[in-house]
Parts: C-alpha cells; sequence; structure tokens
C-alpha cells in the first residue's frame, strides 16, 4: 500500500508544482469554448438546437480529462530516459502496485484538471440544469479518468521514443477526442459516422458528462457507466501485464 | 549467495555477455572489472530483474530472480551506473520515496536519512530539488539513498564515477564497514584499478563479454607476473582502446539507446 501511496503522491506533487504547465493546460479548453462555443453558437441556435455552450463544454470537461490522464501515462517515457523509472523496477514490491499507484496518480491529476475546466465553462457562462448534478458528474470524470490514465500506462510501458509519442497523439488521442461526439450531437449521423462514434471510448463518457449535466443523453447511464467500468478494467490489466514485462 | 551459470545475453546480433560463470560467496565483496562495452552493466541488470537473461541461469540467495522477482528484490540494494533520481523532487523527498519502496519504517527512515545525508553533505541541501544539483551532488545522493536500506546484496554499478576523493573514500569506508558489520555481500563493477585491489576479496576481468580471468587480486598478479592490477588487467585484456565510439556502430547504438533510455 505504502508504494502505492508514495507513487500517487509523487504524481500529484508534480502536478500541484508545476503550476506553468496547470495555466498552459487550461489554454487549450479555454479556447474551445471561445472559439467553439462563442464562434459556432449561433449556427447552433439557426439549427433549432438551442445554446452551443450549454452543449459543448461537457465535451471540453472530457476532452481535459482525456487528454490529461493519457499523458500521464505516457509520462512515463520521461522516467524511462531520464532514469527514474529503473529505480521503482528494482523495489520490493509487485510492479502490479507501481503500476496502479501511478495510475491513480495520473487519474487524480486528470479529475482535478477536470473540475478546474467545469470551473472554466461556468464562469464561462454554462449551466448545469440543477447543482445536483455535479456529483452524478464526477463520477463520470473519475470514469473518464480512470480509462485514459489506464490507457496511457499501457501506451507507455510500450514507447520507447519521442517519435512513438507523436505517433499515439496525432492516431490515436485526437481521434478519440474528434469522434467521441465531445463537439457534435450523436443523433442523426450517417451510418459509417454512428459506428465510429460507438466504438470511441470517449462517447460514452461524454455522454454520461452530457446527460448528468444538461440531461441529453444519447445512451442510457447504466450503458454509459457499463461500457466505462469494462473498458478500464480491460486497460488497467492490459496495463499490468505490459508494465510487468517492461525492461530498461 | 550469487551463483551465475553459463549466463548470456544478446540484443539482436549483439552478444554482449557470452557464457560467463562465477559465483559470489555470502559476506564477499566481488569486484568486476572491464572496459568500457565489456556487458558488466548488462550482467547487472540481468541480476537485478532488469532484464531478461538470452539463456544461462541466476541464483541470488537461492532464488531465480527470472522467476521469484520480487523475492528476489527484497534481497538487494542497487547503485546504478546511470542516473536514476527523481529531478523533480527534493533530496529529502527522493530518500523517503526510496524508504517506503523498500519498507523500512517511517522512524528509522527519517534517522538513516539525516545520517547519510549528513555523511555525503548534502543535508543542508535536503530541501532543494535534484534538478538543481551539480553531476557530483546528485551522485553522492544516489549513494547515500543506495545505502538506506541494509539489503543482504548489494549492486554497485560503477559507484565512483564522477566522485570526489573524499566522497570515494567515504563510499568504501561505508562499504567496507557494512561488509564488515552487517555481512552484506557487495558486487560492483569499477574502472579504477585502486579501488578494485584495495575493497575486493575477489576480481573477475571480463572482456568482450567473457570472463577472461578470476581470483584474489595477488592471483592475477601472479598469474600475469605483473606488479600492479592494473598492469594484470593490461595484460590479460591488451591495450587497446575501448571507447565505445572507436567503432561507429557502437556509435550509433550509444544515440538509440540515449532514446530509448
Ligand atoms: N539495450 C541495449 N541494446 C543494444 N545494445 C546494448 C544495450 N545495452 C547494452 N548494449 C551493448 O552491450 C555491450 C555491453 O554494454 P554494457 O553492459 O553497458 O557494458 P559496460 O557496462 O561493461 O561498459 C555494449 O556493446 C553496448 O553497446
Ligand atoms: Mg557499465
Amino acid at each position: 500500500m505504502g508504494a502505492i501511496y508514495i507513487l500517487w503522491l509523487r504524481e500529484l506533487k508534480r502536478y500541484v508544482r508545476s503550476r506553468v504547465q496547470i495555466i498552459v493546460s487550461l489554454g487549450q479548453p479555454c479556447l474551445y469554448l471561445l472559439a467553439l462555443g462563442f464562434g459556432l453558437g449561433p449556427v447552433f441556435k439557426e439549427a433549432g438546437r438551442g445554446s452551443y455552450l450549454q452543449f459543448m463544454a461537457p465535451g471540453v470537461v472530457g476532452m481535459t480529462v482525456l487528454f490529461s490522464s493519457v499523458f500521464s501515462g505516457i509520462a512515463m517515457l520521461w522516467d524511462r530516459q531520464f532514469g527514474f523509472l529503473k529505480e521503482t523496477l528494482v523495489a520490493p514490491v509487485s510492479r502490479m502496485q507501481i503500476m496502479v499507484g501511478r495510475t491513480l496518480g495520473g487519474a487524480t491529476v486528470a479529475v482535478m484538471q477536470g473540475a478546474l475546466v467545469l470551473v472554466v465553462c461556468l464562469i464561462a457562462g454554462f449551466r448545469p440544469h440543477s447543482w445536483l448534478a455535479i456529483p452524478t458528474a464526477f463520477l463520470f470524470v473519475v470514469l473518464i479518468a480512470v480509462v485514459f490514465a489506464a490507457l496511457g500506462t499501457t501506451i507507455g510501458s510500450v514507447l520507447e521514443d519521442m517519435q512513438g509519442f507523436q505517433l499515439i497523439m496525432n492516431f490515436l488521442v485526437m481521434p478519440i477526442f474528434f469522434l467521441s461526439g465531445a463537439l457534435f450531437p450523436l443523433e442523426g449521423l450517417g451510418n459509417v459516422m454512428k459506428w465510429i462514434t460507438r466504438f470511441d471510448p470517449l462517447t460514452y463518457g461524454v455522454d454520461g458528462l452530457r446527460g448528468a449535466l444538461i440531461r441529453s443523453w444519447a445512451f442510457h447511464a447504466a450503458v454509459d457507466v457499463a461500457v466505462l467500468c469494462g473498458l478500464a478494467l480491460v486497460f488497467l490489466s492490459t496495463g499490468a501485464y505490459l508494465f510487468r514485462k517492461i525492461e530498461v | 549467495m550469487i551463483r551465475v551459470q553459463n549466463l548470456v545475453k544478446k540484443f539482436g546480433d549483439l552478444t554482449a555477455v557470452k557464457d560467463i560463470t562465477f559465483e559470489v560467496k555470502q559476506g564477499e565483496i566481488f569486484a568486476f572489472l572491464g572496459p568500457n562495452g565489456a556487458g558488466k552493466t548488462t550482467t547487472i541488470k540481468m541480476l537485478t530483474t532488469l532484464l531478461h537473461p538470452t539463456s544461462g541461469s541466476i541464483e541470488l540467495d537461492g532464488l531465480d530472480p527470472t522467476v521469484k522477482a520480487k523475492e528476489a528484490r527484497q534481497r538487494f540494494g542497487i547503485v546504478f551506473q546511470d542516473p536514476s533520481l527523481d529531478a523533480e523532487q527534493t533530496a529529502w523527498e527522493n530518500m523517503d520515496l526510496h524508504g517506503v519502496l523498500y519498507h523500512v519504517p517511517r522512524k528509522v527512515r527519517a534517522e538513516r536519512t539525516e545520517q547519510l545525508l549528513k555523511l555525503f553533505e548534502l543535508w543542508d541541501r535536503k530541501d532543494s530539488y535534484v534538478k538543481t544539483f551539480s553531476g557530483g551532488m546528485k551522485r553522492r545522493l544516489e549513494i547515500a539513498r543506495g545505502f538506506l536500506h541494509t539489503p543482504k546484496i548489494l549492486f554497485l554499478d560503477e559507484p565512483t564515477l564522477g566522485l570526489d576523493p573524499q566522497s570515494r573514500n567515504q563510499l568504501w569506508t561505508h562499504v567496507r564497514r557494512l561488509n564488515e558489520t552487517e555481512k552484506t555481500t557487495v558486487f560492483l563493477t569499477t574502472h579504477y584499478m585502486d579501488e578494485a585491489d584495495r575493497v575486493a576479496h575477489r576480481i573477475a576481468i571480463i572482456d568482450h563479454g567473457t570472463i577472461v580471468a578470476q581470483g584474489t587480486s595477488a592471483e592475477l598478479k601472479e598469474r600475469t607476473q605483473s606488479d600492479s592490477l592494473e598492469g594484470a588487467f593490461l595484460a590479460l585484456t591488451g591495450t587497446s582502446l575501448r571507447d565505445e565510439s572507436a567503432d561507429p556502430k557502437a556509435g550509433l547504438r550509444a544515440v538509440a539507446r540515449m532514446w530509448r533510455r
């Protein structure tokens, strides 16, 4: 337990201490809110779909949690390069504990980041249908964070260089974001698009968030929770397996 | 305490360790001497569960580290050749994290951390981030950290690289004391013949992945008719340079490795 705690704490300390990074990572969600929320707002309204800001704010929160949690897992690349990873790999604790500590740390940071962006959305004018929706939304933030932190650790266990990092960002993380329905409604999509979005894990996270916050569900809440929990299990076990195999 | 039989490690078509066999007894200080790229670090990595051997067998305190990894890890401590500190945390936090990972009780952890940081003259910088440390200070911190828990076997991979003579002296005094009072088995590698001569009970000379000779310092000198260990070393490994950059392919590999690490 001690090992899980101390590695979790390490991720948290890194986050809290890098104030510049906190500001920088808020920049992107703010840009989306501003450019899309206000820029596309009139068009969205014209189409009779109400406020785009209301619609996309849950998506932007989901995006923040996605990027933050995947990134924390992939940051293992730096620990590999600067050598700290070795120190944890020879310690007399199971690799499972090390992997779990790192993943939970990354997930916690992502949750904090997501909460921060939700506050930014509220400042920008977003309003949940009820303040009682916040705890349910929080549950979905946590689920998204765990799923993608585990995915990040899985990828981080096999990545060995910076090129790989670029590859993952461009061909995995960005598509996961853009194809998730974070920015557009899931109803009325063409058949191909419909199936693609159904295969995107973030779709269920964003749907849960949107459902909780503005009562607009594409699926059932139970479906979202079940899919996310299932994926968390799959990614955590693949991550644990690959982490055990790391050689440095 | 350590028993290695016909150990081989291949990286693609490069054989870094070629069929080595040796044994280190409980309470012994054993030195691996060899030029750059001889396979010393690769051997230590296999002994400490960081690399899987291509073939051959290893026993640490009767355990096979490839099967009982966690149990084996409980028995050793290691000071790596390459950096392994967390630069974004303070010296004290690095020590504390290590202590937690190695199950050192909180009180003992605090006491020993203070003692060791004072011994290696880092106490007044204990709350500074490691990224602000000089190379020598980082090295001293890695060594202090390696002594925080008291393992049965201690691996030291070129521990004195980049250390000033004072710290070097502290290090070896400490190693000797651990060996005498706690009966810690020590497996070390070094470039410095005088150090091996001074502290090691037995020495193995490794070159191109093969052990070319092993025995006490006196035995090695006698075998090669040399009056110093350095003379014996040169007689056994030849005088050609082994700087890795001398071989263009090795240079490329070094670059590739930098990225992969
Ligand atoms: N991960 C690796 N991939 C490919 N070659 C490696 C790797 N690690 C070490 N080598 C090569 O194996 C040989 C032995 O290296 P090493 O054990 O580090 O030597 P030493 O520690 O004795 O200086 C060198 O030629 C080195 O380039
Ligand atoms: Mg070496």
